[in-house]
């Protein structure tokens, strides 16, 4: 496994925080609030495994249910207001590092733009878009004629977004132009940045509309968040708490609640008694391996994590891995196809100021009658602002420049815009998690990840370049020169209508064993063309009080 | 191709060391970065004569008497496993990976001009990574190496990474630095605060 990354509070990477019935205050610089503790040896109502969007929002619910709740992170506890630098490489130590096998016709990269691996989980460096899905999305199969119906209607959906948005306090615009009437964002929106305005001028040239972004970084004070001061660094991780990730907004509301979070535990697998049921988790902190005993087991650890996490728990019970009768789990992961057309300006634009992506364009994702639409499934198009390091991996990779005329086009990074997709890809079952024959400093073995986009989600993206070509021209962009690169992840234990092609049913319980839920992305049976975090946390606070409602009943 | 020319002459992301732009913990990091320079513990010799020959060709700085330094980082970061969260099936492991690499380089060297590569002119080290980062290398050495793959997902991403780290590097481009705590309020096009670079020199937008 990876040791210490970074240079400052590397204590945080190598020794537990949250021990000894306290954990950190992550609004102090070297505070701690109280934490209640739970016994190893008396099962506990819900052992979660991770602390990200899914799992942080189910710790936090469950235990102001009144539930016993531990949860586990493989990740550091960091304050942010201590441990985080303005500085790229530094943050690097927020990212899931351990290598990961990646194959296919479409490898994809793993790490940075799509794994975390802290307190607070791939939130702690999102870049806060916060969109809804589509309605029709979540009946795709039935109302559009593509992938699989959610077994959700968009109405719980919907009234679960409003919650979630809630508690991240969202800044965004009072009329968001697509889809059907929502709520007001309960705080107003930020300032288009220039290179919004980018989008803005190009969208109104074509035709179509775009929109200021609802974000989670808050535009005025919000109990210990001060207002954003558009910084630019939300990508490594935000240094003032104005970003509204898990790990300020959830983990101190299940904390306070009375849950119990362990951090830098890794768990390695989950226990199955005689009966089929699960009964505990084997997890690694403090040099040592330890057992954890529970009444249910939540794993949240996302579309990779989760089913390895699974796959390595087979048992004489469930010899193809926990939950997995059906052969699905570790299928139909999904990414959104990031594609991207960047340009020359002749203003100074200077994307580094500001949240990077602060102007969105929706079009493709409702224009179902338009005649150039020659794929199922949309894209959104965003306005973007890349730090210097994430911006140069992108020119170098994309078009292998070096040597003088990589510094001189470097130099241009003041001068450049770009507009980029989130672009829907179609789940494949092809398109999955296994685990490689290698194993990892823990004797884990490693994940092989294997993705290769289907023809739909070429002429997705290929529409999208098409599109964001004439875009960025009539904004006035010259020199332009598109890259390609992935985004997000989702799926890999969907939940559906039946045991035979889902993990999971609506609630995130496994059809295999009626105490093991799931509860992250890797629930997500469609990718949607907006970015997924609102959207895996509305499912999150749904099961949540699911559970609960199954808990009242004696149903769990 | 001329030498590089800044738009930025004269400004320095460190000039705001001492301002609210800067925390401690920014200040630690670049201090570490800029003092510790790790020697290397990873590559052999022959190795390292590859790799910091070709770290001079993919961040040339002949304008420079103490160039940003480059090489030392990428063996600490292999040396001390510093994952990068991706292996390619059809790659080896990272810090194997570069061996093959920079051994495959000095064989291309050896196939294409009868030298090794840190000896070669800058000309036909340029003409051999050019070779590498399009796939056309035909040196044995090279098997069970993608040469795209190395160039574009591994060797490039790694420079870049360490170069556009350093101030000199993020000075150049006209970067804003550091933003900890005090970030912008001037989020127009063509408009500065004043802890910003000032207006870039173009000669493309002479009037």
């Amino acid at each position: 496994m990876t040791g210490a990354v970074g240079t400052v509070s590397r204590d945080a990477e190598e020794h537990p925080r949250a021990v000894e019935g306290r954990a950190p205050d992550v609004f102090s610089r070297d505070g701690f609030v109280p934490m209640r503790q739970w016994p190893e040896e008396e099962p506990v109502d819900f052992a979660i495994v991770g602390t990200g969007c899914g799992g942080g929002i189910a710790a936090a619910k469950l235990a102001q249910a009144g539930f016993s709740v531990v949860a586990f992170d493989a990740g550091p506890f960091w304050r942010p207001l201590a441990d985080f630098a303005s500085d790229e490489r530094e943050q690097d130590k927020l990212y899931w590092l351990d290598e990961r096998i990646s194959g296919g016709n479409d490898p994809i990269s793993l790490g940075s733009h799509n794994s975390g691996r802290c307190v607070g989980g791939t939130t702690v460096h999102f870049q806060m878009v916060a969109l809804r899905f589509r309605p029709e999305w979540f009946a795709a199969r039935s109302r559009l004629g593509y992938g699989v119906d959610w077994p959700v209607d968009w109405r719980v959906m919907w009234k679960y977004y409003a919650e979630v948005e809630r508690a991240c306090s969202i800044s965004g615009p009072v009329r968001y132009p697509w889809g059907p009437p929502r709520g007001r964002y309960p705080y107003r929106a930020h300032p288009v940045n220039a290179a919004g305005l980018v989008l803005a001028r190009g969208a109104e040239a074509l035709g179509v509309p775009w929109s200021p972004m609802p974000v989670a970084t808050v535009s005025a004070p919000r109990g210990k968040s001060p207002p954003c001061a558009y910084r630019g660094m939300c990508k490594i991780g935000c240094s003032t708490n104005a970003k509204q990730s898990i790990l300020i907004t959830y983990i101190p509301r299940a904390l306070a609640a009375g849950a119990e979070i362990r951090d830098l535990a890794m768990v390695a697998r989950v226990e199955t008694g005689r009966d089929g049921r699960v009964c505990g988790l084997h997890y690694h902190r403090g040099g040592q391996w330890r057992y954890q005993r529970a009444r249910n087991v939540i794993v949240a650890g996302y579309a990779i994590e989760t089913p390895r996490l699974l796959l390595n728990s087979a048992s004489p019970q469930h010899p193809q891995g926990l939950a997995n009768s059906s052969g699905t789990v570790g299928r139909h992961l999904m990414v959104h196809s990031n594609h991207a057309v960047w340009g020359e300006f002749d203003e100074e634009i200077r994307f580094y100021k500001g949240p990077p992506l602060l102007a969105v364009c929706e079009h493709w994702n409702y224009a179902d009658g338009d005649p150039s639409r020659d794929f199922d499934g949309g894209y959104a198009i965003m306005s973007q602002g890349p730090l210097p390091i994430d911006y140069a991996s992108c020119l170098v990779s994309n078009t292998g420049v070096f040597g003088t005329e990589l510094r001189r086009r470097m130099a241009l990074y003041n001068r450049m815009a770009g507009l980029k997709i989130v672009g829907e890809t179609l789940p494949q079952p092809e398109n999955r998690v296994t685990l490689a024959e290698e194993t990892d400093g823990f004797g884990i073995p490693k994940a092989h990840v294997s993705f290769s986009y289907c023809e739909n989600d070429k002429r997705l993206f290929r529409h999208s370049l098409r599109f964001m070509d004439r875009m960025l021209r009539a904004a006035g962009g010259r020199n332009l020169y598109e890259s390609e690169a992935t985004a997000h992840l989702m799926g890999g234990c969907r939940m559906g209508h039946g045991p035979d092609d889902s993990v999971t049913d609506s609630d995130g319980r496994t059809w295999d064993v009626p105490n093991l839920f799931v509860c992250d992305g890797s629930l997500m049976p469609t990718g949607g063309g907006v970015n997924s975090s609102m959207t895996i946390m509305a499912n999150s606070a749904r099961i949540a009080d699911r559970l609960v409602a199954l808990g009242k009943r004696g149903e769990l | 191709m001329s030498d590089f020319r800044t738009p930025y002459p004269g400004y320095d992301v460190l000039a705001k060391w001492a301002s609210p732009s800067w925390n401690d913990q920014t200040r630690q990091v670049v201090r570490e970065r800029l003092l510790n320079i790790p020697r290397p513990r990873f590559f052999n010799e022959a190795e390292w004569s590859v790799l910091t020959a070709l770290c001079d060709r993919i961040i040339p700085q002949p304008e420079r008497a103490e160039p940003v330094p480059i090489a030392p980082f990428i063996d600490a970061a292999l040396f001390e496993g510093r994952g990068t969260g991706t292996r390619f099936a059809e790659m080896p492991p990272d810090g194997a990976a570069w061996r093959q690499g920079l051994a495959a380089l000095d064989a291309e060297a050896a196939l294409r001009f009868g030298g090794r590569f840190a000896g070669l002119t800058a000309e036909r080290q340029d003409a051999i990574i050019a070779a590498a980062v399009a796939g056309d290398v035909t040196a044995p050495a090279w098997e069970g190496l993608p040469p795209r793959r190395f160039m574009r997902g591994l060797v490039l991403l790694e420079i870049v990474a360490i170069y556009y780290a350093h101030p000199a590097a993020q000075s150049e481009i006209g970067f804003g630095g550091s933003t900890s705590p005090r970030g912008y309020v001037r989020l127009d096009a063509g408009r500065f605060d004043p802890w910003e670079a000032g207006p870039g020199i173009w000669p493309d937008r002479e009037p």
